[in-house]
């Protein structure tokens, strides 16, 4: 460890916090001697450490305490409700509903996920322009969600493009896509596919590339198919990331929000639980409410995540 | 590598190629004809079919003038600054932080940082919302800024996995040489923090760019629009006018079309970064 001339900078640091003198070098030596002065780590984390608490745990906590009374959100009087909020939530057939729109996105998760499969395994072996193919199926990711919204307002609107198609083969437009309250969100739901089928293509892409070549020529010496390649090699090496996608997926489909919103406003049945606390919150002025489905959402995230932290080992997450 | 399949087998997976790559693209096309169309034509014309000419620009002007879009793209840029400028400085300095001290209660501070990533932020705007207001910021820029800079683990995993692989020789040398912590940082960690950089202002800067909920509910004053809250007040007053509201489509597309274009690698390699932390 250095001495002399590290004494000035140091002193020259402790002295903005007025302490006059820091020992220079911690007297036991060994692994302290590297740390310098001890709350320096602490002044790299006081931002990140004040705006993390800010904004994600007082928020928290702040809604599990609204969730037990019928704040309007302004009036100052907050009047307990004990669990009144959460049996309208589960007891309610208005509220209980947007749980079964969810399950058209986990639909169309599942769809999205195989999908990404098939085209990630496909592109990982020797095909002509697959940059090109890689990009055209991947951009849709990176469009912004108004834009998305209103490109498929005008695909799905009567006499749109869509239709316009179908009319190509002869098929007279069949149902209004978005107007039709049994279909529509079959209609959003293919559109959550086609926006976020490219990350899950790449993510997939990506782990499927980090597979050593040698595997395939050993399996290939073998006698393998291209199945038993598929099988015994591929899936095996992206276990994790198909896991981690398939949990996302689930999660995700609780907490849609952009697609419906901008696109029907959660009309004609399409609201989701998101849309539901939106409106709770901001149209209706019930905080109460909202912050008890809020509060059931993050529950429901938490249990899935636990139970893929649970079922699928993961490795990797140990960061310290 | 060889190729794995038969004839049918190579043809069956171009076409689901070519099916694919069509579906991606043809509703983007579809918008981008309809832009170019005057009112006249696009009353009559097909939505499959191009425009008659690809000059006509008027919807474009409209779109940028009238539908305040200048003032859309003012906005997204100067939170997309502040915002990145942020985000960078406040993760290298955490993942500074937690990667080279060892100090008491980091442990604690990590695990803070874990959990946090198992909050989805969506679920908790209602009670964010209050927060926000009791700053004073609602209805101001700032809250876009600090939501940005506050809720992003992420970036702080992306700086703390590429300063493992700083080599901290480096740092012990320098202070034989007699600099501080802080210069440290700032000389020797931060510049060699550039590729993790670039991935996090790409990866994050595309995220701002695209995000609707944030500025929907906390600035939604006029002026304080940005892209995505401009376009989507385009189906009030445009509501019938479909060339006008595609020709909007188009103006907030291309920007991201340039981007990919341009960084496709840092892209695909920061998503993968992102997604494995």
């Amino acid at each position: 460890m250095g001495d002399g001339p590290r004494s000035g900078r140091l002193s020259m640091v402790a002295t903005t916090t007025a302490r006059p003198t820091v020992p220079l070098v911690a007297p036991s030596g060994g692994a302290r001697s590297h740390q310098g002065w001890r709350a320096t780590p602490w002044l790299f984390l006081l931002v990140p450490v004040a705006l993390l608490v800010t904004f994600t745990y007082v928020p928290v906590a702040n809604m599990v305490w609204y969730s037990f009374t019928d704040w309007d959100g302004l009036d100052p009087v907050m009047n307990p409700v004990g669990l009144a909020n959460y049996a309208r939530i589960f007891g309610d057939p208005a509220y209980f509903q947007v749980f079964l729109v969810s399950l058209y996105y986990l639909a169309g998760a599942a769809v999205q996920l195989v999908l990404a499969l098939y085209f990630a395994t496909v592109l990982s072996f020797n095909t002509r322009f697959r940059n090109v193919f890689k990009g055209l199926i991947f951009f849709p990711y990176l469009i912004n969600g108004v834009a998305i919204g209103l490109v498929f307002l005008y695909f799905f609107r009567p006499g749109g493009t869509l239709d316009a198609l179908l009319a190509l083969v002869g098929v007279d437009a069949p149902v209004q896509w978005l107007g039709d309250p049994s279909v529509i969100n079959v209609s959003l739901a293919a559109t959550s596919v086609w926006r976020f089928m490219g990350l899950n293509f790449v993510l997939f892409l990506g782990a499927i590339q980090s597979i050593p070549t040698e595997l395939y020529e050993a399996a290939e010496l073998d006698g393998a198919t291209s199945w038993h390649k598929f099988r015994y090699i591929i899936l095996p090496g992206i276990k994790k990331i198909v896991g981690l996608s398939a949990i996302l997926a689930v999660s995700g489909s609780l907490s849609v929000f952009e697609i419906p919103y901008i696109m029907t406003g959660g009309a004609n049945g399409s609201a989701t639980f998101v849309i539901q606390t939106v409106q709770a919150a901001f149209t209706h002025h019930n905080f109460g409410l909202a912050s008890a489905m809020g509060v059931v959402l993050l529950a429901i995230v938490l249990v899935i995540t636990w139970i893929q932290r649970r079922f699928v080992p993961d490795e990797k997450v140990d960061l310290t | 590598m060889r190729a794995l399949l038969g004839p049918v087998g190579i043809v069956l997976k171009y076409a689901s190629l070519f099916v694919a790559s069509a579906v991606a693209v043809l509703p983007l096309v579809v918008i981008g004809m309809a832009a170019f169309k005057p009112t006249q034509e696009f009353a009559t014309s097909a939505p499959l079919s191009p425009p008659e000419s690809w000059a006509y620009l008027g919807n474009f002007v409209t779109a940028f003038t009238r539908g305040g879009m200048l003032q859309g793209f003012v906005n997204t840029s100067i939170i997309l600054v502040v915002s990145l400028v942020g985000t960078v400085i406040i993760g290298t300095m955490a993942a500074y932080a937690l990667d080279r001290f060892d100090f008491r209660g980091k442990k604690p501070v990590v695990a803070l940082f874990l959990i946090a990533t198992l909050v989805p932020a969506v679920t908790t705007q209602v009670a964010t919302f209050q927060i926000i207001n009791s700053l004073g910021l609602f209805n101001t820029r700032g809250a876009a800024i600090v939501l940005f800079m506050g809720t992003d683990i992420v970036s702080i995993y992306i700086f703390w996995q590429f300063m493992q692989s700083i080599p901290r020789s480096l740092d012990e040398a320098a202070m034989l040489d007699g600099a501080n912590r802080l210069s440290i940082f700032a000389r020797i960690i931060f510049p060699l923090l550039k590729p993790a950089i670039a991935t996090v202002v790409i990866i994050k800067g595309i995220a701002i760019y695209n995000e609707f909920y944030i500025p929907f509910l906390y600035m939604p004053k006029q002026e304080l629009a940005v892209i995505s809250t401009s376009l989507f007040r385009f189906q009030g007053p445009f509501g019938a006018q479909w060339e006008v509201i595609a020709a909007g489509t188009v103006l907030v597309i291309v920007p991201t079309l340039a981007a990919f274009l341009f960084l496709q690698r840092f892209i695909y390699s920061g998503l993968t970064q992102g997604a494995t932390k």
